[in-house]
């Protein structure tokens, strides 16, 4: 039911994007430590690499929720979407999610979590209030695939790994640039690393980008489409859910660059329309929907 | 010496091969296994509720008596049947009869307006959805296992380990599916 090949994959993807971050922020401790001949940095690296990432291992999930401003639902305060989601965590053979609701009028949906036994399904208020129950049973069945295959873990790790080195690439850079000018002739040494290191962080950018492009790959929502259709056993469900949602303007205020690639279709998608050049499509962290639309219509699931 | 080596390393390879099918497979037929006590779950809830259910409906439907023998008659032999093939039978005789209850209730419009009654009649409905659903999960195990135990070449080892095929649990064998298809030229 569930592509054990996919999971294995995410898997992998996971450790390598670990230890990717481990790797260069002992890097940089490295190169610190050399240049002003004080081991303790080089400590001071790997303790705090291995703090994030553990931190983002085992929380990143709540940092998301919280990011995305996000409240949890209770039973009784809507027994019909507890019993959409029981149901099909029950034909997908889940654990039911936690769930939470952004109050917001944007039609959009993620989910979250280190591991189906930790998962969280977040939908909007606008979300809930303008689909019908098949349509909202696809949206939630393709979450609920995302958590079944693991993209959660990976994709709530980026996140927050992701987000700590853009952030240090962006504050070395700064430093380089507007602290050079009132230094004295002795820490011109100090200067010089600053530089290099801020353009080997500002080189690695566009590298960052496309580890962010791989683990949030196209295949990954394609894949997601079509074991939700599994599950609901109808996919124009999903199909009239995404025409919904593509129809719909409104961009989603809660929502930011580091966990647009989350959600089930793209929340800035107000201005996206505009730029269809290739380009802007490399960057895109989401299928074109009318694709997605396109290829759930083609479905025939017996 | 070489040929010695050789032999050697292919018997190792076998055996590497044995261990990770028949692991598979031991694997394959938990999952079935525990997506049956899934199913055990809604199907005991479902018992659960329908005495509730009898009695009220009761309350209001004297005179039906006949329809609720039958449902309390089907939901005990359900409880009591053991053999997968018997068991599948009674619950669906159990589905049927409640059906043919609900039907009675629509003659009653007290009862309809009964908040206990349309609580029950929600919770079953949510009932018969998660036996729907998990259903369709363990028939796709069982599906999967069935599918290892009968390609080439672990066939071979299944039927010496004596793994046996499962059956799929079919609520309505009456449905569409179930019916033999007619071809004429």
């Amino acid at each position: 039911m569930l592509t054990y090949d996919h999971i294995a994959e995410n898997k992998i993807k996971t450790a390598i994007l670990i230890a990717a971050f481990l790797l260069l922020i002992i890097a940089l401790g490295f190169t610190f430590s050399q240049a002003y001949d004080a081991p303790g940095i080089v400590f001071f690296a790997v303790a705090f690499s291995t703090i994030m990432s553990l931190v983002s291992y085992y929380f990143s999930d709540s940092i998301t929720l919280a990011l995305s401003r996000a409240i949890p639902v209770k039973r009784q305060d809507n027994e019909e979407l507890y019993r959409v989601i029981e149901n099909l965590a029950i034909a997908g053979g889940l654990p039911t999610p936690k769930i939470y609701v952004i109050d917001d009028t944007a039609l959009n949906a993620f989910a979250t979590g280190r591991d189906p036994q930790h998962a969280s399904i977040v939908f909007t208020t606008g979300i809930l209030d303008k689909l019908t129950r098949q349509e909202l049973e696809g949206v939630a069945a393709h979450e609920l695939s995302h958590v079944g295959n693991y993209d959660i873990r990976l994709m709530t790790m980026v996140v927050v790994l992701v987000g700590i080195v853009t952030l240090l690439a962006d504050w070395f850079l700064r430093i380089s640039f507007w602290g050079g000018g009132r230094r004295s002739r002795d820490s011109n040494n100090a200067q010089g690393i600053f530089l290099l290191i801020g353009f080997v962080l500002a080189l690695l950018s566009p590298l960052i980008a496309t580890i962010i492009q791989l683990s949030v790959s196209r295949k990954r929502e394609f894949l997601a489409d079509a074991t939700g259709a599994l599950l609901t056993r109808y996919p124009a469900g999903l199909a009239q859910a995404l025409e919904k949602i593509s129809g719909d303007r409104e961009p989603l205020e809660a929502a930011n660059k580091a966990t647009a690639h989350l959600y089930i279709a793209n929340p800035f998608h107000a201005k996206q329309k505009t730029s269809v050049s290739w380009f802007a499509n490399l960057f895109n962290t989401h299928p074109p929907i009318e694709e997605r639309i396109r290829r759930l219509r083609e479905m025939n699931i017996g | 010496m070489m040929g010695g080596w050789i032999f050697f390393i292919l018997i190792v390879v076998v055996a590497l091969w044995f261990i990770g099918v028949y692991n598979s497979l031991v694997r394959s037929r938990n999952r079935v296994d525990e997506a049956w006590s899934d199913i055990e779950v809604q199907l005991k809830r479902r018992y659960d509720l329908i005495p509730n259910l009898v009695n009220t409906v009761k309350g209001y439907a004297k005179h039906e008596d006949s329809v609720f023998t039958k449902v309390t008659e089907a939901r005990t032999r359900a409880m009591a049947a053991t053999a997968p093939q018997d068991r599948l039978q009674a619950e669906n005789m159990l589905s049927s009869t409640l059906k043919s209850l609900f039907a009675v209730a629509e003659a009653y419009p007290e009862l309809k307006a009964n908040q206990n009654f349309l609580q029950l009649q929600t919770d079953l409905t949510d009932t018969e959805d998660k036996i729907q659903a998990s259903r369709r999960f363990f028939n796709g195990n069982v599906r999967d296992y069935n599918t290892k135990l009968q390609v080439f070449p672990t066939n071979l080892l299944a039927s010496m380990f004596g793994f046996t095929a499962r059956t799929f649990f079919d609520i309505d064998e009456k449905g569409p599916e179930g019916q033999p298809i007619n071809v004429s030229f």
